[in-house]
């Protein structure tokens, strides 16, 4: 069984917002329609999104720390949302475990909002239809886009790396692996809905120095094997030569 | 929670319609042992168009609470894993069997479908509400369970929930019924108004014990478990917009803790503390005009009650909107 999801690294996210903008941008412009937006310009304006950057500080002056974090559908394996559902528009994917929303379904009584703890899921208030993150639905499986790019739009869009995106079912992905090395955590688990987007925490940030960046992987005099090896006590090239 | 007043109105309407069927057919069920004179066809079957008519004025009211209301007819699609979706079937198969419970009564179509044992014949308005009455009781069900089955909703999520659905809806039926029997049938203003007073009481007794638990409970998730970082000091600085969303709209009244506390004890007097003892005077000295002002003020406080018991449920939620920015 396949249950794809994202693994957020809140240790690397810088809060910058390009995954929001990235993923509304992704949305608003698909078949489904657009994410509605009322008064963008003026005075009150609010809209829909399927992904929002939060910030939390963290401890007491000074000892704190800014926590940006990023939040959208959790993707859960046992999703509240979809059992109260009156319609059967909001379901669970059996062969990806991908939550969606049947947009030509929905009927907008928001009671899948009132089911789900996390908030994430917002009504366009234009369209009167629950939309919510279809973790890129329709690019991952796009057969005209470059493999490489068959990713959901925010994790495309992350500078830093912060967003991963894979099957966590499978043991040897990258991000069932992350979450195993790195303390991965599922958000409110006191209520058993088994999030399959985890996160990652904060922790000590270790340098990767690969081996050729220690030593110049192309420098002529070590490909000729005449690399000059002087003895501590001798005077170097700079002491003996006026360049 | 954000009261939404579709809702208030589609779930305290339709209990009134519950209710005032449901004391019908406790005079008819009496009747029918000899406990009670057995009434006028009119007496039954013009209440129970009347209760048809609330249940109508609820179910109106539930279209403006979808946003795409055209698409309704979907909704009775999930029957197996949805409160909602059950509650949209009961209700109207409730609506079709009072209306033939009411048609039956005044068409005078009403033969003797099974004799007992006894020699006591049952008739097909008996047996209508009999079904009727069952369809009342799923109806209470399946709207109280539509709430109390949302388990991070704790407010909501008990027994009491159900209970006091189905004790409300029964108290204003029953005091709308004395209201009715007033002025149709003065003779059964003292039986309907008895259950009236029996079930108000009953109801103050859920109610109060619902407020007295929900101010005890404990939030399951905190902000420590919203987000997962182990601090005993997080505070939000930014929730990622500016301009309010869905997400800061739905889930909080907006009105202050102050209009909070003031309109708890303001429901529990207009809902019991004054119709109770004004249903006592009525029943020695019954009113036209005074059982209609209980009626109208006891469904004002329910209308109140109903308002608090949504915007008093706190949607964990709203732990990721603190904040503005």
């Amino acid at each position: 069984m396949t249950q794809l999801a994202l693994v957020i690294d809140l240790n690397v996210c810088v809060g910058c917002h390009a995954c929001v903008t990235s993923c509304k941008e992704w949305n608003t412009s698909g078949a489904a329609g657009p994410l509605c937006d009322e008064n963008p310009y003026g005075a009150d304006p609010t809209g829909t999104f399927l992904n929002r950057v939060q910030t939390f500080e963290v401890g007491q002056y000074p000892n704190t720390e800014t926590v940006h974090f990023p939040k959208s559908c959790l993707h859960c394996e046992d999703p509240p949302c979809v059992p109260v559902c009156p319609t059967g528009a909001s379901y669970k994917r059996k062969q990806d475990g991908i939550v969606l929303v049947d947009y030509d379904k929905c009927i907008g009584c928001k009671y899948c909002t009132w089911a789900c703890p996390y908030g994430a899921r917002e009504i366009d208030e234009k369209q009167k239809v629950m939309k919510k993150c279809t973790l890129c639905v329709d690019r991952i499986y796009d057969t005209s886009l470059a493999e490489i790019d068959r990713k959901p739009s925010c994790v495309k869009a992350c500078p830093t790396s912060a967003r991963l995106f894979g099957d966590i079912h499978d043991s040897e992905s990258a991000v069932s692996q992350a979450i195993r090395e790195n303390g991965g955590y599922a958000l409110m688990p006191e209520w058993g809905t088994h999030p399959a987007n985890h996160y990652l925490p904060r922790r000590k940030t270790h340098l990767k120095i690969h081996e050729d960046e220690l030593e110049r992987a192309d420098n002529p005099l070590k490909v000729d094997g005449k690399l000059p090896k002087p003895s501590k006590s001798e005077p170097t090239l700079d002491d003996v030569t006026s360049w | 929670m954000n009261p939404a007043l579709s809702v208030i109105f589609l779930t305290t309407l339709i209990g009134i319609g519950q209710g005032l069927f449901l004391a019908l057919f406790t005079q008819q069920s009496y009747a029918l042992f000899d406990l009670l004179p057995h009434q006028d066809a009119r007496f039954y079957g013009w209440g129970s168009l009347l209760a048809l008519l609330f249940t109508m004025a609820g179910l109106v009211a539930s279209f403006f609470h979808l946003g795409r209301p055209e698409r309704a007819w979907r909704s009775a699609a999930q029957w197996r894993t949805s409160w909602l979706s059950r509650e949209v079937i009961v209700l109207p198969a409730f609506m079709g069997i009072l209306f033939l419970y009411g048609a039956s009564h005044l068409s005078g179509l009403d033969p003797v479908l099974v004799t007992l044992p006894s020699g006591l014949g049952i008739n097909a308005t008996v047996i209508l509400g009999g079904i009727a009455t069952m369809l009342a009781f799923a109806l209470f069900v399946s709207t109280g369970m539509i709430y109390a089955c949302l388990r991070f909703l704790q407010e909501w999520h008990t027994p009491l929930t159900v209970i006091n659905f189905i004790l409300l809806g029964g108290a204003s039926g029953f005091t709308l019924a004395t209201l009715y029997a007033a002025i149709l049938a003065p003779a059964q203003t003292g039986f309907l108004g008895g259950w009236a007073i029996i079930i108000t009481l009953l109801g103050l007794l859920g109610r109060s014990s619902s407020l007295w638990r929900n101010a005890r409970l404990r939030p399951k998730s905190t902000l420590q478990t919203a987000i997962g970082i182990k601090h005993p000091r997080i505070v939000q600085t930014a929730q990622g917009a500016m301009g309010g969303s869905f997400s800061t709209r739905e889930f909080f009244h907006g009105k202050k803790a102050s209009f909070l506390h003031a309109i708890k004890p303001a429901f529990m007097v207009l809902a019991f503390g004054i119709p109770l003892p004004l249903l006592l005077i009525s029943m020695s000295q019954p009113s036209v005009w005074l059982l209609g002002a209980i009626f109208i003020l006891q469904y004002t406080g329910l209308l109140a009650e109903r308002w608090f018991f949504f915007a008093e449920a706190n949607h964990p939620q709203n732990l990721y909107y603190q904040t503005i920015g």
